[in-house]
């Protein structure tokens, strides 16, 4: 579980979180949804401790992020999975080498170990033939699932993924989508999903925290957020005249 | 106020650079990865551009003797001079800038570009480490390169002067032994080490620390190459001082 109390990050004089209180819990698929310029993504990079910031606290899992040692910031760190927006594969390295960069950074195992490990998880998101192949030959939806193999390949404790549906057909996102949340399942994570994909909120959004202008404006589940009355979050989540449909449906028939 | 933080902060980046050093299994595979890429691969280029610019600088001297008072194997004598002193270690270092500079600077600079530094960075590995100092640690082996471009820059006059009939290869040879003071060579080596190390350094920095996009990684290949050019005809300069003055 990840806890954040009072988040406060500023950049010069402007003021990009403005006292973030929530909580992620472990098992679930968590998703931070918001307009851009929200602050979803330097929410997501403080969660990542790739930002400091000035005031407030994160705890994974009870271990406070501020207070731990260079050492043990790294040893977190190594329990940290992250699905970047464009996959960021290293682009020297194979698709097999990608997901074995982990392995081989911080684990001791032996090559035959780590090539079953990586035979195990490419598998897992049905990318058994990819191996020799490098990132620039595969697909927009093949690069996500190498990210989410090597993300999940150390069997990390926490999962980040930003925007992981960015740039793929609605076919391919919902495999995604799915992929994420069976994962979290199984292994039992802390996933963590920066989105504004409404499918993605509608399919997997057990725990929805909504940003807007720096400030936590609702918190909801995918079920609440039909029914909820926030003028904000319908003005975003409804904005299409298909979710507005969707929404007067699934209404009319739990009335 | 802009050229101090950047100062400072290229600075920061060295100190950086030697703390939570990569797994050594890992680092041997990127240390041979960067000879291959940084120091094999400049090989062409540095003996095609170092044979034909001795023969030049050859021509150049043997054409500008006109006295008949002044002995042929000076020819020899000054094609070495300007090679081993000047030559190799600092005209190569300026091309090695645009060739080798603008690979590091492109490469890293697309690494974060494409969120590959920061994925490093989530996986609590010191990307400074991982990317900089096997670059660093590859370009150690330049003094190798520049005396490859030493033999084969006095190799090139030699031909030259031989085969355009300036001098007798005789001549040539006397002169190439003429007043040889080897510390002369013990200076272009500590240049060599000196400009490897800018040359590992400053593109890096231009790289590793850039904003933007496609467009912003051109910009900085081609600031990294006017920096690391500036900052080697500036110590050029100060160590020529240092050590022969």
């Amino acid at each position: 579980m990840i806890e954040v109390k009072d988040l406060h990050k500023s950049f010069g004089e402007a003021h990009i979180l403005k006292g973030i209180t929530t909580t992620f819990d472990k098992g679930k698929t968590n998703l931070i949804i918001g307009q851009s310029g929200s602050g979803k993504t330097v929410f997501l990079k403080c969660l990542l401790g790739l930002f400091d910031y000035e005031e407030g606290s994160i705890a994974y899992d009870g271990e406070i992020f501020s207070q731990l040692t260079e050492d043990e910031k790294r040893n977190l760190r190594a329990k940290i999975g992250m699905v970047f927006q464009g996959s960021a594969l290293f682009d020297s390295l194979t698709i097999a080498e990608n997901v074995m960069f982990p392995l081989r950074m911080f684990t001791k195992q032996s090559k035959s170990e780590m090539q079953d490990r990586v035979d195990f998880v490419l598998k897992r998101v049905n990318l058994e033939d990819a191996h020799k192949k490098k990132p620039s030959e595969a697909s927009g939806g093949m690069q996500k699932r190498v990210a989410i193999a090597r993300a999940i390949v150390n069997n990390p404790k926490y999962l980040f993924c930003d925007e992981p549906n960015s740039g793929l057909d609605p076919k391919t996102a919902i495999v995604i989508d799915n992929l994420i949340k069976e994962i979290t399942e199984e292994y039992q994570i802390t996933t963590v999903i920066n989105s504004h994909d409404m499918n993605s909120v509608m399919e997997i959004g057990e725990k929805i925290v909504f940003l807007k202008n720096g400030f936590k404006e609702w918190e909801g589940s995918k079920d609440t957020i039909f029914i909820t009355d926030n003028e904000s979050v319908t003005d975003f989540v409804y904005s299409s005249n298909l979710f507005k449909k969707v929404r007067r449906m699934y209404l009319d028939e739990n009335q | 106020m802009t050229y101090l933080h950047n100062i400072g902060a290229y600075f920061l980046m060295i100190a950086e650079m030697f703390r939570k050093p990569t797994k050594w299994s890992v680092m041997k595979q990127l240390i041979l990865k960067d000879i291959d890429d940084l120091i094999i691969g400049s090989l062409g280029i540095v003996a095609f551009i170092a044979f034909f610019v001795g023969g030049v600088v050859t021509i150049q001297t043997a054409l500008n003797i006109s006295n008949p008072l002044i002995p042929k194997y000076l020819v020899g004598f000054a094609t070495r001079q300007s090679i081993v002193l000047e030559f190799a270690p600092t005209f190569i270092s300026i091309i090695m800038a645009g060739k080798v500079g603008s690979f590091i600077t492109s490469s890293i600079g697309t690494m974060r570009v494409t969120e590959q530094i920061d994925a490093l960075e989530v996986m609590g590995i010191n990307s400074l480490n991982y990317l900089v100092f096997p670059k660093f640690i590859a370009l150690m082996l330049y003094p190798f390169v520049i005396s490859i471009a030493m033999f084969l820059g006095i190799l090139g006059g030699m031909a030259a002067c031989v085969y355009g009939g300036f001098s007798s290869l005789e001549d040539y040879i006397i002169g190439i032994q003429t007043d040889f003071i080897p510390f002369h060579i013990t200076y272009a080596f500590i240049k060599t080490v000196v400009f490897a190390f800018v040359l590992a350094t400053i593109p890096s920095f231009h790289g590793y620390y850039m904003k933007g996009g496609a467009l912003e990684v051109g910009k900085a290949s081609t600031t990294s190459f006017v920096w690391t050019s500036v900052v080697i005809i500036l110590l050029n300069y100060l160590l020529t001082q240092m050590l022969l003055s």
